[in-house]
C-alpha cells in the first residue's frame, strides 16, 4: 500500500468499499454543520481592548444590494407614457362635452390633442419594448391579471376612435360617424387616464404598490388638469370655461389624493419628497397651484390664460415624472422593501 | 416552442387564483399532471462552490454575465438576473456558527467568524406575479408547477421585472427579452434532474416532487434544532405566506434579508382585484368631474 493509498484511507473524507461495506461515509445533506468541530463557545457580548461595539442598524441587507430588480422602463417613454395617457384621456372628455355644448373649437382641440397624445402614448409604449419588433405580441392574449395587456388592449381600442373624431372635427366631414368617434372615446377615456396607476401599483415597486388606493384619483386628477390646462392653452377665451372647471377639479383630486397617500403609506413615501422624484414632484404642486391660480383669475386675459394652460400641463408632467422617479428610487434601496415587511411580520405575531 | 400539445381540463378555480395554498398546475389548466417539482436549498451544507453557477450556465448556454470584483466577500455575481439563474451569496459574519471553530484567530477576528453561502434561484411560486401581469403569455405555467419564460413570444415589455417581489428575473441588455430560471424545463421534460441540483457536490441543492421536499426539509430542520443550529429556519416552504408557498425554497440559517430576500414577500396581484376596483371609482369620478365642469364652465362662459 503506498503512502497516498494509507492517506486515503485514513481521510474521513474518503469512502471506502470494504468486505463490511461502505466506510467513510460522507454525512453528505446530513452534515451537521458547525456542530462538529471544537468545543461550545459563548455566544456575543465578547469585547476586547475596549473595542467599540457597533449598535444593530435599522435593518439589513445583503451589501446594500436591492431586494427587488428595479423596473426596466426608461424615463421619457413610461414616463411620457403615464402624463400622456392621462392628458388623453381626460381630453376625449373635454372633447366630447365640448360636442354636447357646442363649443366647436375647444371640441377641436382636445379632440385632437386626445389623438396626438394617444398616439406619442403608443409610440412611448413601443419604443420601450425591448424587442419593439414584436409589438404586436400584446395582442396575442387578453390577461385581466396583466394591467398591461388590459391597457394595450384598451389603447388598441382607443386610439383609432380619438383618430376619427379629431379628424372629421378638424376637416367638419363625416360629423354622425365624428360623433359616434367622440363618444366612443369619451367612453373609453377615462379607463384609459385611470388604468396606469393599476399599471404601476401592480408591481413590487414599494412607492407604487403601497400607493394603489389613492394613486388612481392621483392620475385621473393629474389627467384632468393636464386636459384642461390644453383647453386653456390652445382654445378661444369665449370656450374655454369648462376647461377652467375642469383643471381646477383635476388640481384639487390630485392634490388631495396625493396628500392622502403619503399620510397614509408612511415611510415608502419619502421618496416622493426625496431625491430627483421629489423635486419633480414638488415642482409639480408648485405649477399646478400656479396654473390653477392663473386658470381662476386670468378671465380676460389670453396670454395668462395660455400660460396657465401650459403651467397646469408641465405640472402635470413633472407629477408623472416624479411618481416614475420616486418608484425607481423606492425599488433601489433595499430598505424600502425590507422595514415595512419586517415591520408587517411584528404587526402579524 | 411552446407545449402546444397541453390538455387542457376543467376552469382553474378563480377563488384559489390569487390566494392561499392551491395546486398550481391544476389551476394552470392541466388536468392530468406530474406532481408539482421544485427545490429545496440546504443552505447549511452550501460551501459555496458555485458549482450550481456554473452547471446552469453551462446546460442553459447563458452569457457571460460581468467580470467584475465586488468585494463582497466571495460573491462576484451579485444578484440573480437575465444571465445568473442560480446566485451563490457569500455572507461574513461576526458570529458564532453553534459549536464551529472557525480557526480564525487574527487580531480583531476575535475567532467569532461565520461564512454563510446560500445558492438562490427563481422561487417557482405558487402565485408568480411574473406569471400573472405578462401581457403577451410568455411566461407560463408547466406541467410541473414551475414558471417558464418563451423567449420567442417575449417582447421585452418589462412589466415582470418589477413584479417579482424577489428580483429574479430581469432584462438581458442588447437582447431586450426577459429571462430566468426554467428549473431546467427541458431536463425535467425527459425524467432528468436540473443542471443545478446534478452538479451540487454536497446535496445542499435537492430537487424532487414538492411535497417530499418540504417533509425532508422539516425533518432536516428538527435535526439541526436538535444539534442547537437555533438560528436555522425554512424560508418560503409555508404555503399560507403571501405567495403561497414557493416551489423552490430554502434552509436559511439568519433572517432571510441577510441573504438578500425579501422578509415578507407578497405577490402583488393579491391586491389587484381591490386596484381594479379603486381605478374604476377613480374613472367614474373623472367622468363625474368632467360633468361638473360643463355645468359649472356654463356660468363661467
Amino acid at each position: 500500500m503506498t503512502e497516498l493509498q494509507q492517506a486515503q484511507q485514513s481521510s474521513r473524507n474518503v469512502t471506502d468499499v470494504t468486505k463490511d461495506g461502505l466506510r467513510g461515509v460522507r454525512p453528505d445533506r446530513d452534515a451537521l454543520t458547525g456542530v462538529a468541530t471544537g468545543k461550545p463557545r459563548r455566544l456575543r457580548g465578547r469585547q476586547r481592548d475596549g473595542a467599540p461595539t457597533v449598535p444593530d442598524a435599522e435593518f439589513t441587507s445583503y451589501y446594500g444590494m436591492p431586494v427587488i430588480n428595479s423596473p426596466v422602463w426608461s424615463s421619457p417613454d413610461v414616463a411620457g407614457y403615464l402624463f400622456l395617457g392621462g392628458l388623453a384621456g381626460a381630453a376625449s372628455l373635454l372633447g366630447a362635452g365640448a360636442q354636447a355644448t357646442r363649443r366647436p373649437a375647444l371640441g377641436r382641440v382636445s379632440k385632437a390633442g386626445a389623438f396626438v397624445a394617444g398616439v406619442l402614448s403608443l409610440v412611448g409604449l413601443v419604443h420601450d419594448l425591448g424587442k419593439p419588433s414584436r409589438f404586436l405580441n400584446m395582442l396575442r392574449v387578453f390577461k385581466v391579471t396583466s394591467p398591461m395587456s388590459v391597457g394595450s388592449w384598451l389603447l388598441t381600442g382607443y386610439v383609432p376612435l380619438t383618430g376619427i373624431a379629431a379628424a372629421s372635427a378638424l376637416s367638419g366631414r363625416a360629423p354622425k360617424i365624428g360623433a359616434a368617434a367622440t363618444a366612443g372615446s369619451a367612453l373609453l377615456g377615462p379607463a384609459v387616464a385611470s388604468y396606469t396607476a393599476a399599471l404601476i401599483s401592480d408591481t413590487a415597486v414599494p412607492a407604487w404598490h403601497d400607493g394603489y388606493p389613492e394613486m388612481p384619483f392621483v392620475f385621473v386628477g393629474s389627467g384632468a388638469s393636464a386636459a384642461g390646462g390644453l383647453g386653456l392653452l390652445a382654445a378661444p377665451l369665449t370656450q374655454t370655461g369648462p376647461a377652467r372647471a375642469m383643471a381646477v377639479f383635476g388640481v384639487g383630486t390630485e392634490l388631495a389624493a396625493f396628500e392622502r397617500m403619503e399620510h397614509r403609506i408612511g415611510m415608502t413615501a419619502e421618496p416622493y419628497s426625496r431625491g430627483r422624484g421629489g423635486a419633480y414632484v414638488r415642482a409639480g404642486k408648485v405649477l399646478s397651484v400656479l396654473g390653477i391660480a392663473g386658470a381662476v383669475l386670468s378671465g380676460r386675459s389670453r396670454v395668462a390664460s395660455a400660460l396657465s394652460g401650459a403651467a397646469l400641463l408641465a405640472s402635470s408632467a413633472a407629477t408623472r415624472w416624479g411618481i416614475f422617479h420616486a418608484g425607481m428610487q423606492s425599488a433601489n434601496d433595499p430598505k424600502y422593501t425590507i422595514i415595512p415587511q419586517r415591520e408587517r411580520i411584528k404587526d402579524k405575531r | 416552442m411552446a407545449p402546444v400539445d397541453i390538455q387542457i381540463g376543467r376552469r382553474p378555480n378563480l377563488a384559489g387564483a390569487l390566494l392561499g395554498d392551491t395546486d398550481p398546475a391544476t389551476q394552470g389548466g392541466y388536468s392530468d399532471h406530474p406532481p408539482r417539482m421544485g427545490f429545496f436549498t440546504d443552505t447549511s451544507v452550501c460551501i459555496g462552490c458555485k458549482a450550481c453557477e456554473v452547471a446552469c450556465k453551462e446546460w442553459n448556454a447563458i452569457p457571460e454575465d460581468g467580470l467584475v470584483f465586488t468585494g463582497m466577500s466571495m460573491d462576484n455575481s451579485q444578484g440573480l438576473g437575465a444571465s445568473t439563474w442560480r446566485h451563490v451569496a457569500f455572507i461574513e459574519q461576526r458570529k458564532p456558527i453553534a459549536a464551529q471553530d472557525p480557526g480564525v484567530q487574527h487580531e480583531g477576528a476575535d475567532g467569532e467568524f461565520r461564512w454563510l453561502m446560500a445558492s438562490d434561484v427563481c422561487k417557482h411560486c405558487t402565485h408568480a406575479a411574473c406569471l400573472d401581469v405578462c401581457p403577451t403569455g410568455s411566461l407560463f405555467r408547466t406541467e410541473f408547477g414551475t414558471v417558464v419564460v418563451q423567449e420567442d413570444i417575449c417582447n421585452g415589455c418589462g412589466y415582470c421585472i418589477p413584479a417579482c417581489p424577489y428580483g429574479v428575473i430581469d432584462q438581458r441588455k442588447g437582447d431586450g427579452r426577459a429571462w430566468k430560471c426554467t428549473l431546467c424545463y427541458d431536463r425535467l421534460s425527459v425524467g432528468q434532474e436540473p443542471a443545478c441540483a446534478k452538479n451540487c457536490p454536497t446535496n445542499s441543492i435537492q430537487f424532487g416532487p414538492l411535497d417530499e421536499l418540504r417533509e425532508r426539509a422539516d425533518a432536516r430542520l428538527a435535526q439541526l434544532h436538535e444539534a442547537g443550529v437555533t438560528d436555522a429556519r425554512l424560508y418560503g416552504r409555508d404555503p399560507d405566506d403571501g405567495v403561497g408557498g414557493d416551489g423552490a425554497f430554502f434552509l436559511l440559517l439568519d433572517e432571510p434579508e441577510v441573504y438578500g430576500l425579501p422578509p415578507d414577500p407578497v405577490v402583488t396581484t393579491r391586491d389587484l382585484p381591490s386596484m381594479w376596483k379603486h381605478v374604476a371609482a377613480a374613472a367614474v369620478t373623472l367622468i363625474g368631474g368632467a360633468v361638473a365642469a360643463f355645468a359649472a364652465g356654463r356660468r363661467i362662459s
